[in-house]
């Protein structure tokens, strides 16, 4: 390459802006909460992530499953950030907001769909239990399978699930998040 | 009739990617105000067309095509209609070109004539080959080739460089 042709390469220009766009079918943000960085995703007015996967893997997931036009933007968040910081400071103790579940498979669907109904703010449950709620009575491993899949944590309250023996066993967030989130549920 | 399934990437991801090339190329092209809102518009043909994509491949030139057409349609809605190679060169108007880095390529730049500056710009800014040039610019690659060569000669008549 030529001299003149590198200068062309480069040439440069100061103050340039990112587009615009409209509202998207996927709107997602980074939200940082005393749990660690989150990420919530809306499509239609309804709520399809509340996660602490990464925001590749999420967003991916996210244009396979609802729509490719995934765009970041705050704005269409704003209702759900402020739900949910009020529940990470103790004091909200049940979302208003639509869910909709579209990252999750047909059986991970019918364990998560229920379990604000199956679990209540301040108490733990089961792995059995829930089985047990869902009519599958021997699918306890299942369920947990199911529920370290959700795709909308928080909101959808996994973290009330525990171990018969009352161990944490595990969460998406790590278990110092689950523990933060009972004891938070526990004193407030 | 189904058509097949094309696992696009999210859309954020090209914007993230791309923007900064998009912006560059439409401003290269069209001028600095009128290359602002060409780049605006490309972005919003993109997104409006997306999902309807049936390949995921050469998103990249699919969004450059987009800006060149965008950036032709701008610039060419200011001025008179006369056959292309008569068009007069834009003038760099708004922010100071002298203020931008490499002001007198620059300057050299925005005097081609518009053909010619559109090939040169898609090709270097742009950093697309003779084909992806012709298809931005509805033409032949030989044509492309043709453009990006006269434009590089009067460049380095005009800015007194000799480096062949």
């Amino acid at each position: 390459m030529t001299d003149l042709e590198s200068r062309l390469t480069r040439l440069a220009m100061p103050d340039l802006e990112p587009p615009v766009l409209p509202d998207a079918d996927v709107a997602y943000t980074l939200h940082d909460t005393p749990i660690g960085t989150m990420l919530l995703a809306i499509a239609h007015g309804r709520v399809v992530a509340s996660s602490f996967g990464d925001e590749e893997t999420m967003t991916t997931r996210l244009a396979r499953a609802v729509s490719p036009r995934v765009l970041r933007q705050a704005r269409p968040l704003d209702d759900v950030r402020r739900q949910l910081d009020e529940y990470l400071a103790g004091s909200r103790q049940t979302f208003d907001l639509e869910v909709d579940l579209a990252l999750a498979t047909p059986f991970q669907r019918l364990v998560l769909t229920d379990l604000p109904t199956h679990t209540s703010y301040g108490a733990t449950t089961t792995y059995g239990t829930v089985a047990a709620d869902i009519d599958k009575p021997k699918a306890a491993r299942a369920v947990g399978t199911a529920l370290g899949a959700n795709p909308v944590c928080v909101v959808l309250p996994c973290h009330r699930v525990v171990g018969a023996n009352g161990a944490l066993t595990g969460y998406a967030g790590g278990l110092d998040a689950k523990r933060f989130l009972l004891n938070l549920e526990a004193k407030s | 009739m189904t058509r097949e399934k094309v696992e696009l990437p999210p859309f954020q991801a090209l914007i993230d990617a791309h923007w900064r090339d998009v912006a560059r190329l439409a401003r290269a092209m069209a001028g600095p105000v009128d290359g602002d809102d060409a780049a605006q518009r490309a972005w919003e043909k993109a997104y409006a067309a997306y999902p309807a994509l049936t390949s995921a491949k050469n998103l990249r030139s699919w969004l450059l095509t987009i800006t060149a057409r965008c950036a032709t349609d701008v610039h060419r809605a200011r001025k008179p209609q006369r056959p292309l190679d008569e068009a007069p060169p834009v003038t760099v108007e708004g922010p100071d070109a002298a203020a931008w880095p490499d002001p007198d390529l620059w300057r050299a730049v925005n005097e081609l004539p518009e053909r010619q500056r559109f090939a040169v710009t898609l090709k270097y800014v742009g950093d697309l080959d003779h084909h992806g040039v012709a298809a931005a610019l509805d033409t032949t690659p030989a044509a492309s080739r043709r453009l990006v060569s006269d434009a590089l000669a009067t460049l380095r008549s005009k800015l007194g460089v000799d480096d062949d």
